[in-house]
């Protein structure tokens, strides 16, 4: 327990503080995180743009990367309090993205020294946006067997061949992409390659999607351009760094940062139940099997969060890694598909609102949010890839898919 | 599993490997068969106390060693794992706490250091009717005469010491009242865990101020919920091991000439189990912590870890047969002695619809 507590860390906290009293801009108390979806295609407004530098330079958006990079070098304890701080002013954390989640973690782990030094300051400080170039049309949970072909020019990579689900390829600035690089073999054929987005051979077409706009793209390659120092790890050898990066993907993915009511509506499903469908004479939900529903949905989820702290304990505690972390990308998403089924039912017919002023903001964002989460079980692992992985790495039972 | 300190790995240890040499589920189908009436071992009984398992709950000025709740949740895990049939849930915790906080010093001098040295076996005698209901008391204190009937009483037949509760002037009482005292009558039942559970009627028995406990309703409530988090520890530990042992079989039964444990169907349905008993660890072991910090929020953190336990346990019950398959059915094989025990343990102090309705109403659903 020594991380929590403690003089020096409230010696920090008053140093947070008093940053971001003097940093925050106040126009932006409480306001959506320009990284959110929904506010993507929006330009940047200078407060924006300043709260960004200003978090960018102390490396507090990714305040346990190392120091030497720009991050800030601190614990995660000190990162908990920035967190705190943040929250407690209204202030989001400008600096996100796939280049913060996951590139970023597993190019430090796998990179050379001068791919950390020319990549991992940009992302820090917010200036670039990365993609993932993973899934192909005849790659999903499969992923393996793609087909991306990348060859050897001379001087650089040429790559030709499609993406899809490029999740953000539209606003991104570059592309962490897994690449073919020899036909005869299966896993050990995969190479792992960055490369720039703005350049004449990439094409990106956004998908509609089920709940409408959506941030997923198809992404075209032809004749695009690597250069050799981009190579991450060896070549044929990006699936171990792909496996390691989908790790942080699925622990990213597993909603665990989800409060008490459904993504993006401030309210508890109990509060939103007693609105809609009313209360008895002894002031419950007057559903008694909503009401059943609504509490086990509720008290699943306390198990939930309760595991997330165990896990985290125990990752730090006496007994090594936890086998708990398996779980949770399967048990977080359906908690949340549930909790948007949940949500829906409460509304009733107000909840399948399309658009217009009919509806109120929440109802709206409850239909987009339950369309919209239905992928969650199919992404970064869809909820049988992840039970493959389950049976294979933890239960030791026999593999026949070679889910890796 | 928590992070343990050195004397909680140490007590968790001793438990395992006391576990493995002398009580393995063997020795639950022995006593079943024996059809001793008590529904335990005494023998075994006897080895546990002296290792001081009855007493790890109990202050160390009573015979304890004061090793709190989410230790003793750890011995009572190892032995849920083999389904060890003992009074330690009924007698060093149930009884114990009601003892450690409703007691007088002369309660606690005359019964805690007998539950610590597990010389007496006490209990606690609530139940009216078929369902948990602990609000709804029908026996009554009036003139110093205890009158009513209390049924599924948890070692009802080994028990020495009664913790019983009744209304006196419309209030919730608990009145320790001894086995053998006049007007007691004890009926012992058959039940399908075959342990040694009895209904049991009072007639005229005389209690007197000085057989009460202090605290009323609400040190019932309290004593409940240390009840129900260790049953929740067994369940944990004899889920785990209703896993483990039906995994092992997924890996060496062959049929269509593979493992059965290489087909899908039965991949997923192992991961599904190995999610929830993950998930229901984190529920058992954060009421467990909660007693021992006192915080507020036990009464629903118990309730959790009860209806999640009590899901998870009926679930891996249920798989254990069905994967099993024909040698499943058999009462040679251990699955049917974990589906008794997992529908016995689900039904005590509240099944889960009654956490999940107490749940609800706490969080005003």
């Amino acid at each position: 327990m020594a991380d929590f507590g403690g003089t020096d860390l409230e010696a920090f906290r008053a140093e947070v503080r008093s940053w971001v009293e003097a940093n925050f801009p106040a126009s932006l108390k409480g306001k959506p995180n320009p990284m959110m979806r929904e506010e993507r295609g929006n330009p940047p407004s200078a407060d924006q743009e300043a709260w960004r530098k200003a978090v960018g330079e102390k490396g507090w958006g990714t305040p346990t990367w190392p120091a030497a990079y720009g991050g800030g070098g601190l614990s995660g304890a000190q990162a908990r309090v920035i967190q705190g701080e943040f929250a407690r002013a209204g202030a989001y954390n400008p600096i996100g993205g796939m280049g913060v989640m996951m590139f970023g973690p597993t190019l430090l782990e796998y990179g050379t020294e001068a791919q950390k030094q020319e990549h991992i300051p940009p992302i820090v400080r917010g200036d670039l946006q990365w993609c993932q170039g993973f899934s192909e049309p005849g790659a999903g949970s499969d992923l393996a067997a793609l087909q991306t072909k990348c060859e050897d020019k001379g001087d650089h990579y040429e790559i030709n061949g499609q993406k899809i689900w490029t999740s953000g390829a539209q606003y991104a600035d570059w592309c962490f992409c897994l690449v073919r690089t020899d036909t005869s073999k299966k896993h050990e054929g995969i190479s792992f390659v960055l490369f720039t987005m703005h350049q004449p051979g990439v094409e990106v077409r956004p998908i509609p999607l089920i709940a409408g706009n959506s941030p997923f793209c198809e992404t075209f390659f032809t004749n695009a351009r690597a250069e050799k120092k981009d190579l991450v790890g060896p070549l044929n050898g990006g699936w171990t760094i792909a496996k390691r990066l989908l790790q942080h993907e699925r622990s990213g993915l597993s909603g665990a940062g989800g409060g008490g009511g459904m993504y993006g509506i401030a309210k508890t499903l109990d509060v939103l139940a007693k609105e809609y469908v009313g209360v008895d004479e002894k002031g419950r939900i007057d559903d008694t099997d909503l009401r059943m529903r609504l509490v086990t949905n509720a008290m699943n989820w306390r198990a939930f969060q309760q595991t997330a702290m165990r896990a985290m304990a125990e990752s730090k505690g006496n007994s090594g890694p936890s086998a708990a972390t398996s779980i949770m990308k399967n048990a977080g998403t359906w908690l949340m598909q549930e909790r948007a089924e949940l949500t829906l039912e409460i509304m009733g017919h107000q909840g399948l609102g399309w658009e217009g002023d009919t509806f109120t903001k929440d109802e709206l964002m409850a239909v987009r949010g339950w369309l919209g989460g239905k992928a969650t079980t199919i992404y970064g692992g869809s909820q049988e890839v992840q039970s493959n992985i389950i049976s294979k790495r933890i239960l030791g039972l026999p593999d026949l898919t070679q889910a890796k | 599993m928590a992070v343990l300190t050195e004397e909680q790995s140490m007590l968790r240890d001793a438990a395992k490997s006391w576990v493995q040499e002398k009580s393995p589920v063997t020795a639950f189908r022995k006593v079943r068969d024996s059809g001793v009436d008590i529904g335990y071992d005494a023998a075994a009984w006897n080895e546990m106390a002296e290792m001081g398992w009855a007493g790890v709950i109990i202050p160390e000025d009573f015979g304890g060693s004061n090793f709190g709740y989410l230790s003793l949740g750890l011995v009572l895990e190892e032995l849920g794992r083999t389904l060890t049939a003992s009074p330690l849930i009924a007698s060093g915790l149930t009884a114990a706490s009601a003892l450690i906080l409703g007691g007088s010093d002369a309660q606690k001098n005359e019964w805690l250091p007998k539950i610590a040295d597990g010389s007496a076996v006490a209990t606690l005698a609530v139940d009216e009717g078929p369902h948990h209901k602990p609000e709804k008391v029908d026996a009554t204190v009036s003139g110093g005469k205890l009158n009513g009937k209390k049924v599924f009483v948890l070692e009802g037949i080994a028990a020495n010491l009664l913790i019983v509760s009744a209304k006196e002037g419309g209030k919730v009482e608990l009145y320790l009242v001894k086995s053998d005292a006049p007007g007691v009558t004890r009926q012992k039942l058959a039940l399908a865990d075959s342990r040694g559970a009895a209904n049991i009627t009072f007639e005229n028995v005389a209690v007197s101020d000085a057989d009460k406990l202090s605290g009323g309703a609400e040190l019932l409530n309290k004593v409940l919920d240390r009840a129900r988090a260790g049953i929740a520890a067994e369940m944990l530990g004899a889920s785990v091991q209703a896993f483990e042992t039906t995994l092992e079989y997924l890996k060496t039964r062959v049929q269509f000439g593979q493992v059965i444990g290489s087909f899908q169907a039965l991949q997923h349905r192992a991961a599904k189990m190995f999610t929830e008993l993950e998930l229901s660890r984190s529920a058992v072991e954060a009421a467990l912590a909660a007693i021992d910090a006192d915080s507020p929020d036990v009464p629903e953190l118990v309730s959790l870890a009860k209806a999640k336990m009590g899901d998870t346990f009926h679930l891996v019950s249920n798989e254990m047969v069905q994967m099993h398959g024909g040698i499943g059915m058999t009462d040679a094989h251990d699955s049917g002695f974990y589906l008794k025990r997992a529908r016995a343990c689900e039904a005590a102090f509240g099944n889960q619809a009654y956490h999940r309705d107490r749940y609800a109403k706490i969080n005003g659903y």
